[in-house]
């Protein structure tokens, strides 16, 4: 983990790895989503879910990603703070909004996962309810990173805010957890079965690699996007001095 | 020690006195708990059932309404620059603070909450434990909540912001206090429960000031 930060904290040799990097790994995540979407629509319809069962790939992942994008973002963070690094600070930048949309898909296919399958759009179960507070995380994240005008001082008060948030979600995790053992049992939720079949599995594996992939690829992308801006600041503030 | 002690002083005074201190956060708490039974409904069995937990939320929400005062002004008047420059760490000033504004808004909302849950309908047994879980949960609510107002310092609309900032980090205390209420009314106990609320306000005590304090030093730097 920490030898690739180590070699793309140079700017440069970053956007010449980005360059390619970017939209190799967008035709990466093409390619996989297009065979495991095929795989996913192909598979038998599950004796119980129907053809519900479908929505799982696409909802799997997203929830998989939010927490994943979560990560990365703290560990940006952490280096930004640590060792005032711009690109980690633009990486951090980057990911809250991506990280933001997939929980938001996450939360919105699992709704409409759970209109069929349960018969009401929201449960407030265990799950669903700390997917949620992630959420309002990200919102937080996003909120605070619009309202502060400097730049540097907005990246370091985003940093404190997303560690903060690395150490509180788990607790919100557990609490929401514990909360929900003192409502009710959990109705909703079957225990899973002792492994997926393969016909799922496969294509579930797949498209979570092809979202890690268009994450990936986001992500350099919004990172280069975020080094340009920067750029073509210092060069109209160079311009604007004569 | 004599400096902390001037400090808490001046901190409560603070809080104590500026834009109407406590009187704001349980005017507001009162107009919270009067307007649940409007939108609700009179019916006092359906109030009953809710009224451990809303007067616990609407506590939540009132701890929030000073929160932007907390740091805001002494970062205008240039006071926080003063305080960093002190022998004593910021690390402590903050928690003082922190301290102050749980004297000055806590501990009166934890007077008024029993007040209400019991106007709202919840059984008058309830209120030894309702005023404990404010008492404590009131700590956890200024230690977050100091992390949101020195986060937002120099922000634009701070206030609002703060709120939005320190609402996700509330879901715990939240839970373990509405837990160890709802375990109360329904007889499962409340040990459990306040016992998570006691251990999230310690570390909020303990974690909070460290990132109030790195927040504090970036808006100043």
């Amino acid at each position: 983990m920490i030898p690739t930060p180590a070699f793309l904290a140079n700017p440069e040799r970053f956007m010449a790895f980005s360059r390619w990097a970017a939209p190799m790994f967008g035709l990466i995540a093409v390619g996989l989503a297009v065979v495991g979407l095929y795989l996913g629509f192909s598979a038998p319809e599950d004796y119980q879910q129907g053809a519900t069962v479908q929505i799982m790939f696409i909802h799997v992942p997203a929830a998989w990603l939010s927490m994943f994008v979560y990560a990365c973002l703290a560990v940006a963070s952490l280096l930004s703070l640590v060792f005032r690094h711009l690109l980690a600070d633009a990486a951090a930048q980057a990911a809250a909004p991506l990280g933001a949309a997939f929980t938001f898909l996450a939360l919105v296919t699992g709704s409409l996962w759970g209109r069929p399958m349960w018969g009401t759009w929201w449960v407030w179960d265990a799950r669903l309810t700390s997917v949620l507070v992630l959420f309002l995380f990200y919102l937080a994240y996003i909120a605070l990173r619009a309202s502060l005008d400097d730049e540097a001082k907005a990246a370091r008060a985003c940093a404190i805010l997303a560690l903060v948030g690395a150490v509180n979600l788990p607790i919100v995790h557990y609490s929401v957890v514990w909360w929900n053992s003192l409502h009710q049992g959990s109705s909703v939720f079957r225990a899973d079965g002792p492994a997926m079949p393969m016909v799922y599995l496969a294509p579930l594996l797949l498209m979570s690699l092809a979202y890690m992939a268009a994450f990936g690829s986001l992500w350099l992308v919004r990172i280069r996007g975020e080094v340009w801006r920067r750029r073509a600041e210092a060069a109209a503030l160079r311009a604007a001095r004569g | 020690m004599s400096r902390l002690s001037t400090l808490l002083a001046r901190e409560t005074a603070l809080a104590w006195g500026r834009g109407g201190g406590p009187l704001v956060s349980v005017g507001f708490y009162a107009g919270v708990a009067t307007l649940l039974p409007l939108a609700i409904g009179p019916e006092a069995q359906r109030l009953a059932a809710i009224a451990p937990g809303a007067a616990w939320v609407a506590l939540a929400l009132a701890s929030l309404l000073s929160l932007d005062r907390l740091f805001e002004r002494d970062y205008e008047d240039g006071a926080l620059d003063l305080l960093s420059l002190s022998p004593v760490p910021l690390e402590l000033t903050c928690a003082v603070k922190c301290l102050g504004q749980w004297l000055a808004t806590g501990a009166p909302l934890a007077l008024a909450a029993p007040v209400a849950a019991i106007g709202l309908g919840a059984p008058l047994a309830l209120a030894p434990l309702i005023f404990a879980c404010a008492l404590v949960g009131g700590l956890a609510f200024a230690f977050t909540g100091g992390i949101g107002a020195a986060l937002s310092l120099g922000a634009r609309r701070g206030g609002l912001l703060t709120a939005v900032i320190v609402l996700p980090l509330l879901v715990p205390p939240v839970i373990f206090g509405g837990g160890a209420l709802d375990g109360y009314v329904s007889g499962l106990g409340w040990s459990a429960g306040f016992a998570l609320l006691c251990a999230y306000a310690a570390a909020a005590v303990a974690l909070g000031p460290v990132a109030m304090a790195a927040a504090c030093r970036n808006a100043l730097a």
